[in-house]
């Protein structure tokens, strides 16, 4: 562990800017490229780079398994939460129009899409992270079985 | 000019592709192979980009060229570097591919032009999406965003829910949690207390261990 300065240093001065990378893509989806699916991948990815440095050890006391595990569902939780909210509001399920209420009587229909759609993205993002996260861990956490 | 630059990207990125495939087909050290398929996605990735389809491109790069690498490293750890010479010979599977191939070659002669602007994609709903969506969805100016969340909202939360369901059968498979009441080890069944991890049962069957030459790993628990 001690030869490997560089890594560890380039690691701890990179994984800050990969998650705010993260969630520029996350939230600049709306007028570039990237989205729910990108940012999660690349949040999931700092995590992942921390554990191949510092050992699976001290990324699960960053990030316990069991948290990835709720992320990964609480993310389609809240994606469904969006539909089920819309549909309360007088809607179809996800017509993200109704968010706010009932289409062109008390809202902007356009809000209720912006909003509609940052929760969704969201909700894609939290699935993505704490999946990529999860499976990292159950394949890393397993030790070579010698015969 | 542009044209032409593009074009020559085109071939270079191609022609590296190719090798790409044939170098991870005939290399028999899998290390090196999880590198290269690394290496294609990213080629594929670049390929996305001069075809403009950067949404793509940013997923392919992300996750076909960072953590599915990361995650085939992982599998190396576990089964070891080498591959195993094939048991057959490889001309039934070649004949099956040439078949394929020569299909989708043939295919790909029906295939519109690139890009071009009467193309039956073009017809149907892309109009709309690029013409109306400021209007319906607001002003989102990067049009795939409005159609995979909002028009296509249906499919993404499927998308989301194959993505959780992937987790969910990868952790039946390979997760390491608390074990059952009665677990199959060393060649008998052992009642087990709630919340007892592996290596603690190993540890508690092999203080029982009279002769002392239990190696089994804490892998082989449950496996009976």
């Amino acid at each position: 562990m001690d030869d490997r300065v560089i890594l560890r240093v380039g690691t701890k001065i990179l994984s800050p800017f990969i998650l705010l990378f993260a969630l520029y893509v996350q939230f600049h989806g709306d007028y570039g490229p990237g989205g729910g699916f990108q940012a999660g991948v690349i949040f999931a990815a700092a995590f992942v780079l921390y554990a191949l440095v510092f050992g699976l050890g001290n990324a699960v006391r960053v990030m316990p398994p069991k948290v990835a595990y709720i992320c990964g569902a609480a993310g389609v939780a809240l994606y469904l939460g969006v539909g089920y909210v819309t549909m309360f509001r007088g809607g179809e399920f996800l017509n993200y129009s109704y968010l706010f209420g009932v289409y062109g009587y008390e809202h902007d229909p356009t809000h209720g899409q912006h909003y509609g759609i940052i929760g969704v993205e969201l909700g894609v993002l939290v699935t993505v992270f704490g999946v990529m996260v999860a499976l990292f861990y159950a394949f890393a956490g397993r030790r070579r079985i010698d015969t | 000019m542009t044209e032409i630059i593009v074009q020559i990207v085109d071939v270079v990125l191609l022609v590296i592709l190719a090798i790409t495939g044939i170098a991870v087909i005939r290399t028999r050290n899998l290390f090196a192979a999880v590198m290269l398929a690394g290496i294609y996605s990213l080629v594929s990735a670049g390929l996305f980009v001069v075809m403009d389809a950067v949404d793509v491109a940013f997923t392919e790069a992300a996750v076909g060229a960072g953590i599915s690498t990361v995650l085939l490293l992982g599998t190396l750890a576990l089964v070891g570097y080498k591959e195993s010479e094939p048991a057959h010979k490889p001309l039934l599977p070649l004949f099956v591919v040439l078949v394929t191939g020569g299909i989708l070659v043939y295919g790909t002669a029906d295939i519109p032009p690139f890009g071009g602007a009467d193309n039956p994609v073009h017809q149907h709903v892309a109009r709309h999406y690029l013409e109306d969506s400021e209007g319906e969805v607001g002003h989102i100016p990067n049009v795939v965003t409005s159609v995979l969340a909002s028009y296509r909202g249906y499919d993404t939360m499927g998308e989301t829910a194959v993505v959780f369901t992937a987790m969910v059968g990868v952790l039946l498979l390979l997760a390491r949690g608390p074990l059952p009441k009665r677990v199959f080890y060393d060649g008998q069944w052992h009642s087990v207390k709630p919340g007892t991890t592996r290596e603690e049962m190993v540890a508690a069957v092999a203080g029982d261990d009279t002769d002392g030459t239990d190696d089994l790993g804490p892998e082989e628990v449950g496996d009976g």
